[in-house]
């Protein structure tokens, strides 16, 4: 379709002060050719915003450039929705041009005419996204049929959705089932409570939007969100299911207790762990192991296995709580018995702390600070404890009949002895495996027919949700287990879309969190379903209707896309070619980044847009001593950083061009090639931080960055060209203050290196 | 994105959610990409609440802005959410499924037409102190909250002049006509189904832990305070500098359960302030190679994968962790001042010196100070969780004190609980 562009530059805000408006609008017209062209003093103002939606009626514009503010500010005034079919380009000339530059310089004059032309040619290559409709389920599988599971269930339910239950075990209720009391939720907090499980069991069986499946597990899960078909095993045929979404609550395991022997466990005959006492109360029966004997005196040992760098690194959050539950069950029954709690640190945050003061008021309770030294067993088979470090300074032995560890939780997720995604060694973050690259060593089962090998290795993954994806059978995981996710902010991220983990899977917690934590999933499953009924990207880039198009006909099968897709979104076919799911997709654009021959392009971001951006922009020849560095900055944090430091009026070198890029990771480093071949002397990449503490919204980006300049620098080396021309800077969104510091410093280096030699072929 | 600021219509819509800070903004816009209608109540002039105002989170130690430009920017792309800043709940009558809401729209002074170019600040010699800086900082009576404030537009504090007159060169200043000096308060109804109370916390007036001489002594700061020190737009632009004379701070003592965990003031703990303490101890330590940290604890809580952070510090020589409760702070001149501790089982006392003191004050509830008709709250003014099935359903630090992550859960999952008992009625 020919494109009719429609520039508008705004001279308010001061812009007219550095720039001579009515000449680059004449400029502008000159080179462009674009049918039209005006200034506006006031360009967000109602009149002027009215005479643009009469000019697209009247002149039939499909592309409008707004040069004037950020894209990020007067978003609403510049939202033309009554006619989608318009796309508008905002051409950044305040915060990025005239209020960072040198007024009524040459220079910021040639910057502002860069910009515009950049604007431009974006606007006339690019096209609003169409959406990709398709029929999609809108059942939601919740897997794990505990405390958060039931939760998810019922509340999804409620909210008007078919709901697919699938429980491994026999019945419903988790470990909940198994307790007999649970710390006090309530106000006044200092009382036990019933974890009313039952009642919730009993409503999730009755519910008409809810198929429950018990002694169930998943076989299979294929395709992609709001099309995920399912096959459920449960002894019987295999059952084949269609859902949208999926909500992983498959909770925790307790540490394994035999790894627990230097507390005495599997030594000593009266250690238990906290998960058999729990056994014993709701046995109402005490008596210990060794001879049947009425406990007068049980000790307890905190963080037994946790917080400890050879077992649980992590705390787990709520053994302070189950400790001080269970003293209260002893006490309850044994009214003389005496209570040692030995600990490094009592947890009883927020209004918990109420019931630590409660049990703090039985005389009958002893807490120890301390470190355990060793447990031994007495003649009698009572339990020897040497505590040291305590708070008296001193070291002290605690005899007692019974001792109960505190062990702590592991997710269902961890598998023992798979490196999980961010763990020491961890291969997942490094370099991605491409296909000329080293083989995973071990591989997932065999296949089925006509499909591609899941990728094993480190990221091989529990196998509870068995996804047919190319990437692993599970949602990757972080540090110890746990599903990765940007846990501050959005923790409900996952790296699968539509699938959201919930409860003691994702981090220790205790059930009143987990409570909320389900439903918190249960909405956001509602939410993909919805989102991809009508073509929708999810979070981060939530709304975004754009999708990425693969022209297959030139793809090599090098495997990169499918490989480096932070999303798992892409599989592959026998021969290694991507095969798209556009419903697992987060639009980030890496695939676009990773792809050498440029086969994969968004309508409205792609390398054709990119380069002719790139090549719009006016080289000055080398004798007029005025250096060009090209700036790729992410969208996400870098370009906001920029928008301050230009409402901080902090000023940088009039040499540079800004590109935003979705990630860093959605650059491709044609580009690079492009700029260097056009005569720009530097480029420079501005992204967030990566590694264990990423800041990447789309976790691997910057990563895979990183790891694509090692390729470039080669391709310098072949073109005799110095590899200092290209440099990767992390910038965090407050770092605005560095900015001209960053700019400055790489300037000098340029100006060290020398111009581009290719600058005037 | 719309920002409705006018018309008088009651506007209908499935929820309503009071307080724009973490909480509040995860529940608009989780609420809006899953198709509702939502109404959005912020009583300050920007969204984000108290995490526009830190400098890092714990424990990436990244910048909370970082998360608040992408819900911002969700907010912008999505014309579900009408968001009101200057804004209070008045009154909330009715029940689940229909609530009818009055708000009080208190004027900014500074309408849509603003640029944020900043013409109006140097016609204005007026001045205010921060709050936004806890009063470390000045701005004109015409300011912008802070450089990432959304919306981005000036506010007049009309309390910061004696004579409307005073702000006469900013109207004169603006090409925009963008200051409307006689705004009016207004009252605005609000039809809808659901409600999130998300209204946060406010700082423990640390004035009142009386033997820790808080306001007596200028380098005796709270944690909140700490967190503007540390930040790029703070009083200090970042540069950890102390109060009395803005002297670099190479010692640092952070006073932990300051007022938290005491029946005389906080009977709860706070959560947060042991984590906040060890973030806030890397501020000094990354700045300062040869600075020296002292933490007091009582019990060091860092729950989940956070130990992690907790081990790290442990690692630093310079960082000390004392086992004990602070029972007094003095000034032993040049600014200085002594931490004396005690140790709660052997009564043993240490003594400390050093350049400032930070304490690390819990959190208040700010339900309390108005909470909605038939909620009840528990002992200590939060939000005991048996009122989901009115409608009203709390979250974040609205019903326990927490971190960001579990205010982010709680807003999410708050938006489907209130939606279920709308449907239910």
């Amino acid at each position: 379709m020919d494109t009719k562009v429609g520039v508008y530059i705004c001279s308010g805000c001061d812009i007219a002060k550095a720039i001579d408006v009515e000449s680059l609008a004449e400029k502008t017209k000159s080179e462009t050719n674009v049918p039209v062209c005006k200034v506006n003093e006031f360009l967000c103002g109602e009149k002027a915003i009215a005479e643009i939606k009469e000019d697209i009626k009247n002149e039939e514009l499909n592309r409008v450039v707004i040069a004037a503010c950020s894209q990020r500010v007067k978003t609403n005034e510049f939202n033309f929705e009554d006619t989608p079919e318009v796309l508008v380009e905002r051409t950044n000339i305040r915060e990025h041009c005239a209020w960072v530059q040198k007024p009524e310089d040459e220079d910021t004059q040639m910057m502002a005419e860069d910009y515009l032309r950049m604007g431009v040619s974006r606007a006339q290559h690019a096209a609003p996204p169409e959406a990709n409709i398709e029929e999609i389920s809108k059942t939601i599988m919740v897997v794990g049929g505990g405390t958060s599971g039931l939760n998810s269930a019922l509340q999804a339910a409620d909210a008007g959705y078919d709901v697919i239950l699938v429980e491994k075990e026999e019945e419903l209720g988790g470990w909940a089932r198994k307790f007999k009391k649970t710390f006090p939720l309530n106000p006044p907090y200092r009382e036990l409570e019933d974890s009313g499980y039952q009642e919730l069991v009993q409503k999730v069986n009755d519910h008409d939007k809810i198929k429950v499946y018990t002694s169930t597990t998943i076989k299979k899960s294929k395709g992609q969100p709001g099309q995920l078909d399912v096959t459920l095993q449960n002894g019987g045929a295999p059952e084949d299911i269609r859902v949208g979404s999926i909500v992983m609550a498959t909770g925790w395991k307790p540490y394994d207790p035999e790894k627990l022997g230097y507390l005495g466990y599997g030594k000593c005959e009266n250690v238990v762990t906290n998960v058999q006492m729990e056994e014993m109360a709701m046995k109402d029966d005490f008596k210990r192991p060794s001879d049947g004997k009425e406990p007068e005196s049980i000790a307890f040992i905190q963080c037994a296995g946790s917080r400890d760098k050879d077992h649980l690194p992590y705390c787990s959050t709520v053994c302070c709580r189950v400790s001080l539950k269970q003293a209260m069950y002893l006490r309850e029954k044994y009214p003389n018995a005496k209570i040692f709690i030995i600990y490094k640190d009592i947890r009883t945050p927020a209004q918990f702390e109420m019931f630590y003061a409660r049990v703090q008021e039985d005389e009958n309770i002893f807490f120890t600070k301390g470190e355990v030294v060793e447990v031994a067993e007495d003649s009698d088979k009572g339990v020897l404890i040497d505590v040291d470090e305590t708070l008296l300074g001193e070291k002290i032995q605690v005899k007692a009949d019974m001792l109960v560890l505190a062990s702590g939780m592991v997710p269902t997720t961890r598998v023992e002895g798979a490196v999980g995604f961010l763990d020491e060694g961890g291969e997942a973050f490094g370099p991605p495996k491409t296909a000329d690259g080293d083989k995973p060593e071990e591989k997932a089962e065999e296949p089925e027919e006509g499909e591609k090998k899941a990728a094993a290795g480190a990221e091989k993954g529990a196998k509870i949700l068995n996804l047919s994806y190319r990437q692993g059978t599970d949602l990757p995981t972080l540090k110890y287990g746990f599903p990765d996710s940007h846990y501050i902010c959005f923790p409900y991220e996952t790296r699968r879309t539509a699938i959201y983990a919930a409860g003691c899977v994702r981090a220790p917690m205790d059930s009143y969190q987990a409570q909320h934590d389900a439903s918190g999933a249960a909405l956001k499953a509602i939410q993909a379903m919805e989102a991809l009924s009508v073509g929708k990207a999810v979070h981060p880039r939530a709304g975004d209707l754009s999708f990425p198009d693969f022209f297959l006909q030139r793809c090599t099968q090098c495997k990169r896309c499918t490989e480096e897709c932070p999303f798992g979104s892409l599989d592959e076919d026998d021969k290694g070619t991507p095969k798209p799911n556009f419903f697992r997709c987060r639009r980030c654009g890496i695939c676009l980044g990773s792809c050498p021959e440029r086969i994969i392009s968004f309508k409205n971001y792609s390398v054709p847009i990119g380069s002719h951006m790139i090549r719009s922009i006016e080289i000055p020849e080398e004798i007029e001593e005025k250096p060009r560095v090209l700036v790729f900055i992410c969208e996400n944090d870098a370009l906001p950083s920029f928008d301050i430091a230009g409402l901080k009026r902090l000023q940088y070198s009039p040499y540079i061009r800004l590109i935003p890029v979705r990630c860093l990771g959605a650059l491709n480093t044609v580009w690079i090639a492009d700029a260097l071949s056009a005569g720009f002397d530097g480029i420079l990449l501005i992204g967030c931080k990566p590694g264990e503490n990423y800041q990447c919204h789309f976790v691997r980006g910057s990563q895979l960055a990183e790891y694509r300049m090692g390729n470039v620098k080669e391709k310098l080396k072949q073109l005799v060209l110095e590899e200092e021309r290209v440099r990767i800077e992390h910038l965090a969104l407050t770092d605005y203050d560095k900015i001209p510091g960053i700019i400055e410093d790489f300037m000098e280096e340029i100006d060290t290196v020398g111009p581009n030699p290719y600058k005037d072929f | 994105m719309a920002n409705q600021q006018t018309g008088s219509d009651p506007l209908s819509a499935d929820l309503l959610i009071v307080g724009g800070g973490i909480s509040g903004i995860t529940a608009a816009v989780e609420a809006a990409e899953a198709g509702k209608t939502v109404v959005l109540i912020e009583k300050e002039p920007y969204l984000g609440g108290r995490v526009a105002q830190m400098f890092h989170y714990f424990p990436k130690l990244c910048p909370p802005s970082c998360g608040l430009e992408i819900n911002f920017r969700r907010i912008k792309d999505n014309r579900k959410i009408h968001y009101y800043t200057l804004s209070e709940v008045e009154n909330v009558s009715g029940e689940a499924g229909n609530f009818e809401v009055t708000v009080k729209k208190n004027p900014r002074y500074v309408n849509e037409n603003c640029t944020a170019c900043g013409l109006c600040e140097p016609a204005v010699t007026a001045e205010r102190d921060s709050d936004f800086d806890f009063g470390m900082k000045k701005t004109k009576a015409i300011y912008l909250p802070h450089e990432m404030a959304f919306p981005l537009r000036y506010v007049i504090d009309m309390s910061a002049v004696k004579d409307k007159s005073e702000l006469k060169g900013a109207v004169d200043a603006c090409p925009y006509e963008a200051i409307d000096l006689d705004e009016e308060p207004q009252s605005l109804k609000f039809h809808v189904a659901g409600v999130v109370w998300a209204t946060g916390w406010k700082p423990y007036d640390a004035e009142k832990i009386e033997n820790l001489n808080f306001g007596k002594y200028p380098n005796i700061i709270t944690n909140m305070m700490m967190e503007r020190i540390g930040a790029p737009n703070g009083p200090t632009e970042g540069k950890i500098l102390r109060p009395s004379d803005q002297k670099e701070v190479k010692s640092v003592a952070f006073v932990q359960c300051a007022g938290s965990r005491d029946e005389n003031h906080l009977p709860y703990c706070s959560g947060i302030c042991c984590m906040a303490s060890l973030k806030q101890a890397t501020y000094v330590r990354e700045q300062y190679e040869d600075s020296q940290v002292h933490i007091f604890f009582i019990d060091a809580r860092t729950p989940g994968r956070l130990e992690d952070f907790y081990q790290k510090r442990q690692e630093d020589e310079n960082i000390k962790i004392y086992r004990g409760k602070v029972a007094e702070i003095t000034e032993v001149g040049d600014g200085n001042l002594k931490v004396k501790a005690e140790n709660t089982v052997t009564g043993e006392m240490t003594e400390v010196e050093v350049e400032m003191v930070v304490l690390a004050t819990g959190m208040v509830p700010n339900v309390a100070d108005n909470p909605p008709a038939n909620i009840t709250l528990d002992d200590y003014g939060f939000m005991a969780p048996a009122n989901d099935s009115t409608g009203i359903v709390g979250a974040g630090v609205t019903m326990r004190p927490q971190d960001v992550a579990a205010s982010v859960q709680d807003g999410t999952g708050a938006v489907l609980k209130s939606l279920i008992a709308a449907a239910r009625r």
